[in-house]
Protein backbone atom coordinates (compact mmCIF):
# COMPACT_ATOMS: atom_id res chain seq x y z
CA UNK A 1 0.00 0.00 0.00
CA UNK A 2 2.56 2.04 1.35
CA UNK A 3 4.59 1.96 -1.94
CA UNK A 4 1.52 2.39 -4.56
CA UNK A 5 1.16 5.11 -2.99
CA UNK A 6 4.29 6.57 -3.43
CA UNK A 7 4.11 5.32 -7.23
CA UNK A 8 1.06 7.52 -7.42
CA UNK A 9 2.67 10.59 -5.95
CA UNK A 10 5.10 10.42 -8.28
CA UNK A 11 2.77 9.80 -11.43
CA UNK A 12 0.93 12.72 -10.07
CA UNK A 13 4.38 14.82 -10.07
CA UNK A 14 5.33 14.01 -13.12
CA UNK A 15 1.60 14.70 -14.78
CA UNK A 16 1.70 18.28 -12.98
CA UNK A 17 5.49 19.16 -14.56
CA UNK A 18 4.98 17.55 -17.11
CA UNK A 19 2.23 19.66 -18.81
CA UNK A 20 3.29 23.57 -18.80
CA UNK A 21 5.97 23.34 -21.48
CA UNK A 22 6.74 26.99 -22.71
CA UNK A 23 8.36 25.86 -25.53
CA UNK A 24 5.42 23.51 -26.76
CA UNK A 25 3.05 26.18 -26.30
CA UNK A 26 4.98 28.74 -27.88
CA UNK A 27 5.38 26.78 -30.73
CA UNK A 28 1.98 25.78 -30.97
CA UNK A 29 1.03 28.91 -31.36
CA UNK A 30 3.17 30.17 -33.85
CA UNK A 31 2.06 27.05 -35.81
CA UNK A 32 -1.66 27.94 -35.00
CA UNK A 33 -1.17 31.64 -36.16
CA UNK A 34 -0.02 30.20 -39.01
CA UNK A 35 -2.20 27.54 -40.41
CA UNK A 36 -4.97 30.18 -38.54
CA UNK A 37 -6.45 26.82 -36.84
CA UNK A 38 -6.92 25.16 -40.19
CA UNK A 39 -6.27 21.35 -40.12
CA UNK A 40 -3.00 20.24 -40.77
CA UNK A 41 -2.12 16.85 -42.97
CA UNK A 42 0.81 14.85 -42.25
CA UNK A 43 2.61 14.18 -45.48
CA UNK A 44 2.99 16.22 -48.70
CA UNK A 45 6.13 17.70 -47.99
CA UNK A 46 9.72 17.08 -47.21
CA UNK A 47 11.87 17.57 -44.87
CA UNK A 48 15.36 16.45 -44.64
CA UNK A 49 17.84 17.00 -42.13
CA UNK A 50 20.63 15.35 -40.40
CA UNK A 51 19.73 12.82 -37.36
CA UNK A 52 22.33 13.95 -35.70
CA UNK A 53 24.27 17.37 -35.81
CA UNK A 54 27.48 18.06 -34.12
CA UNK A 55 26.88 22.15 -34.78
CA UNK A 56 24.02 23.85 -33.72
CA UNK A 57 25.60 26.74 -35.32
CA UNK A 58 24.75 25.35 -38.69
CA UNK A 59 22.41 22.41 -39.28
CA UNK A 60 21.67 21.84 -43.08
CA UNK A 61 17.93 20.99 -44.15
CA UNK A 62 15.79 20.98 -47.42
CA UNK A 63 12.29 21.28 -47.27
CA UNK A 64 9.90 20.40 -50.75
CA UNK A 65 6.66 20.37 -51.40
CA UNK A 66 5.35 19.80 -54.92
CA UNK A 67 2.27 22.33 -55.25
CA UNK A 68 3.05 24.25 -52.49
CA UNK A 69 2.59 28.30 -52.29
CA UNK A 70 4.40 28.68 -49.40
CA UNK A 71 6.56 26.55 -46.38
CA UNK A 72 7.31 27.39 -43.33
CA UNK A 73 10.47 26.59 -40.66
CA UNK A 74 9.78 26.21 -36.91
CA UNK A 75 12.27 25.06 -34.92
CA UNK A 76 9.95 24.13 -32.19
CA UNK A 77 12.93 23.72 -29.15
CA UNK A 78 14.45 27.34 -29.90
CA UNK A 79 13.91 30.61 -28.64
CA UNK A 80 11.72 31.85 -31.41
CA UNK A 81 10.07 29.01 -32.72
CA UNK A 82 9.94 31.07 -36.55
CA UNK A 83 13.01 30.06 -38.74
CA UNK A 84 11.80 30.97 -42.89
CA UNK A 85 9.16 31.56 -44.91
CA UNK A 86 9.83 30.40 -48.47
CA UNK A 87 7.21 31.67 -50.69
CA UNK A 88 7.55 30.21 -54.45
CA UNK A 89 6.80 32.64 -57.35
CA UNK A 90 5.69 32.09 -60.93
CA UNK A 91 9.38 31.04 -62.06
CA UNK A 92 10.18 28.98 -59.04
CA UNK A 93 11.36 25.32 -60.68
CA UNK A 94 10.30 23.20 -57.94
CA UNK A 95 8.86 24.14 -55.00
CA UNK A 96 12.04 23.12 -52.92
CA UNK A 97 14.81 24.81 -51.27
CA UNK A 98 17.38 24.39 -49.17
CA UNK A 99 19.54 26.36 -46.31
CA UNK A 100 21.23 26.19 -43.20
CA UNK A 101 19.71 27.25 -39.91
CA UNK A 102 20.77 27.28 -36.05
CA UNK A 103 19.17 25.22 -33.07
CA UNK A 104 19.60 25.95 -29.86
CA UNK A 105 19.23 22.32 -28.56
CA UNK A 106 18.13 18.58 -29.66
CA UNK A 107 14.40 19.05 -30.81
CA UNK A 108 11.62 18.66 -33.51
CA UNK A 109 12.31 20.73 -36.58
CA UNK A 110 8.47 21.14 -38.10
CA UNK A 111 7.83 22.31 -41.91
CA UNK A 112 4.36 23.29 -43.08
CA UNK A 113 3.62 23.90 -46.17
CA UNK A 114 0.53 25.91 -47.58
CA UNK A 115 -0.89 24.34 -51.00
CA UNK A 116 -2.54 26.32 -53.53
CA UNK A 117 -5.48 24.47 -52.62
CA UNK A 118 -5.97 26.31 -49.30
CA UNK A 119 -4.61 22.93 -47.50
CA UNK A 120 -2.06 22.40 -44.68
CA UNK A 121 0.48 19.87 -45.26
CA UNK A 122 3.27 18.73 -42.29
CA UNK A 123 6.62 17.35 -41.64
CA UNK A 124 8.44 17.11 -38.21
CA UNK A 125 12.12 15.90 -37.84
CA UNK A 126 13.98 15.09 -34.82
CA UNK A 127 17.11 16.72 -34.67
CA UNK A 128 20.08 15.54 -32.12
CA UNK A 129 22.14 18.51 -31.23
CA UNK A 130 25.32 18.25 -29.17
CA UNK A 131 26.28 21.73 -29.19
CA UNK A 132 23.53 24.56 -29.37
CA UNK A 133 23.38 27.05 -31.73
CA UNK A 134 21.77 30.08 -30.02
CA UNK A 135 23.00 31.38 -26.96
CA UNK A 136 26.47 33.26 -26.29
CA UNK B 1 26.72 45.91 -40.28
CA UNK B 2 26.86 47.31 -43.64
CA UNK B 3 30.69 46.54 -44.10
CA UNK B 4 31.98 43.53 -44.95
CA UNK B 5 28.49 42.34 -46.63
CA UNK B 6 29.40 40.30 -50.07
CA UNK B 7 26.98 38.49 -52.07
CA UNK B 8 27.67 35.73 -54.02
CA UNK B 9 25.74 33.67 -56.27
CA UNK B 10 25.89 30.76 -58.42
CA UNK B 11 24.12 30.61 -61.35
CA UNK B 12 24.57 28.55 -64.75
CA UNK B 13 25.68 30.66 -68.28
CA UNK B 14 23.27 28.70 -70.21
CA UNK B 15 20.58 26.63 -70.44
CA UNK B 16 17.93 25.45 -73.31
CA UNK B 17 14.19 27.28 -73.03
CA UNK B 18 11.90 26.14 -70.39
CA UNK B 19 14.67 24.51 -68.42
CA UNK B 20 14.91 24.38 -64.63
CA UNK B 21 18.05 25.56 -63.05
CA UNK B 22 19.95 25.13 -60.01
CA UNK B 23 20.87 28.24 -57.92
CA UNK B 24 22.99 28.93 -55.21
CA UNK B 25 23.27 32.39 -52.58
CA UNK B 26 25.19 32.84 -50.21
CA UNK B 27 25.82 36.04 -48.21
CA UNK B 28 28.31 36.86 -45.82
CA UNK B 29 26.93 38.53 -42.73
CA UNK B 30 27.05 37.54 -38.97
CA UNK B 31 23.25 37.36 -38.66
CA UNK B 32 23.46 38.22 -35.16
CA UNK B 33 20.42 36.76 -33.37
CA UNK B 34 19.65 39.26 -30.20
CA UNK B 35 19.51 36.31 -27.92
CA UNK B 36 23.46 36.34 -27.18
CA UNK B 37 25.12 38.67 -24.44
CA UNK B 38 28.41 40.20 -24.45
CA UNK B 39 31.12 39.43 -21.31
CA UNK B 40 29.09 42.12 -19.46
CA UNK B 41 26.36 40.23 -19.91
CA UNK B 42 24.63 42.69 -22.08
CA UNK B 43 22.17 41.44 -24.82
CA UNK B 44 23.88 42.13 -28.38
CA UNK B 45 21.03 43.84 -30.23
CA UNK B 46 19.88 41.75 -33.25
CA UNK B 47 21.29 42.71 -36.74
CA UNK B 48 20.35 40.59 -39.59
CA UNK B 49 19.51 40.33 -43.19
CA UNK B 50 15.14 39.61 -42.93
CA UNK B 51 14.80 39.03 -46.40
CA UNK B 52 15.95 37.49 -49.58
CA UNK B 53 14.59 37.88 -53.23
CA UNK B 54 15.59 36.19 -56.10
CA UNK B 55 14.03 37.47 -60.09
CA UNK B 56 14.35 36.51 -63.25
CA UNK B 57 13.35 39.36 -66.18
CA UNK B 58 11.31 41.25 -63.28
CA UNK B 59 9.27 37.47 -61.97
CA UNK B 60 9.89 35.92 -58.77
CA UNK B 61 11.44 33.15 -58.58
CA UNK B 62 11.44 33.07 -54.44
CA UNK B 63 11.00 35.06 -51.93
CA UNK B 64 12.28 34.08 -48.62
CA UNK B 65 11.13 35.51 -44.75
CA UNK B 66 14.16 35.36 -42.81
CA UNK B 67 14.69 34.60 -38.94
CA UNK B 68 17.22 35.12 -36.85
CA UNK B 69 17.17 30.95 -36.61
CA UNK B 70 19.31 31.34 -40.26
CA UNK B 71 22.99 30.77 -39.99
CA UNK B 72 25.88 32.86 -40.51
CA UNK B 73 25.95 34.01 -43.81
CA UNK B 74 22.84 32.79 -45.12
CA UNK B 75 23.06 30.55 -47.93
CA UNK B 76 19.85 29.26 -50.09
CA UNK B 77 19.76 26.75 -52.72
CA UNK B 78 16.64 26.66 -55.04
CA UNK B 79 15.44 25.94 -58.72
CA UNK B 80 14.31 28.67 -61.29
CA UNK B 81 12.20 28.38 -64.89
CA UNK B 82 14.40 29.62 -67.41
CA UNK B 83 11.65 30.92 -70.69
CA UNK B 84 13.55 32.99 -72.33
CA UNK B 85 17.56 34.81 -72.14
CA UNK B 86 17.63 37.58 -69.50
CA UNK B 87 19.01 38.37 -66.13
CA UNK B 88 18.57 37.06 -62.32
CA UNK B 89 18.29 39.51 -59.74
CA UNK B 90 18.96 38.44 -56.10
CA UNK B 91 18.49 41.32 -53.05
CA UNK B 92 18.46 40.83 -49.20
CA UNK B 93 17.40 43.34 -46.78
CA UNK B 94 19.24 43.96 -43.82
CA UNK B 95 17.76 45.33 -40.40
CA UNK B 96 19.83 48.16 -40.80
CA UNK B 97 17.60 49.37 -44.11
CA UNK B 98 20.68 48.70 -46.21
CA UNK B 99 19.97 46.48 -49.55
CA UNK B 100 22.55 44.48 -51.02
CA UNK B 101 22.21 43.57 -54.93
CA UNK B 102 23.94 40.86 -57.08
CA UNK B 103 22.85 40.14 -60.62
CA UNK B 104 23.47 36.54 -63.23
CA UNK B 105 22.97 36.63 -66.92
CA UNK B 106 21.83 33.51 -68.53
CA UNK B 107 21.77 32.49 -72.33
CA UNK B 108 18.99 30.27 -73.43
CA UNK B 109 18.64 28.98 -76.26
Amino acid sequence: MERREVLMLGAGAVVALGLPLPAWSAADDAVMAYTGGSDVLEGGVTLDAPEIAENGNTVPIRVSAEGAEEIVVFAIGNPNPGVATFRFGPLAGSQEASTRIRLAETQDVVAIAKMSDGTFHRAVREVKVTIGGCGG
Amino acid sequence: MAENVKPRVKVPSSASAGETVQIKTLISHQMESGQRRDADGNVIPRSIINRFVATFNGETVIDVVIEPAVSTNPYFEFEAKVPESGEFVFTWYDDDGSVYEDTASIEVS
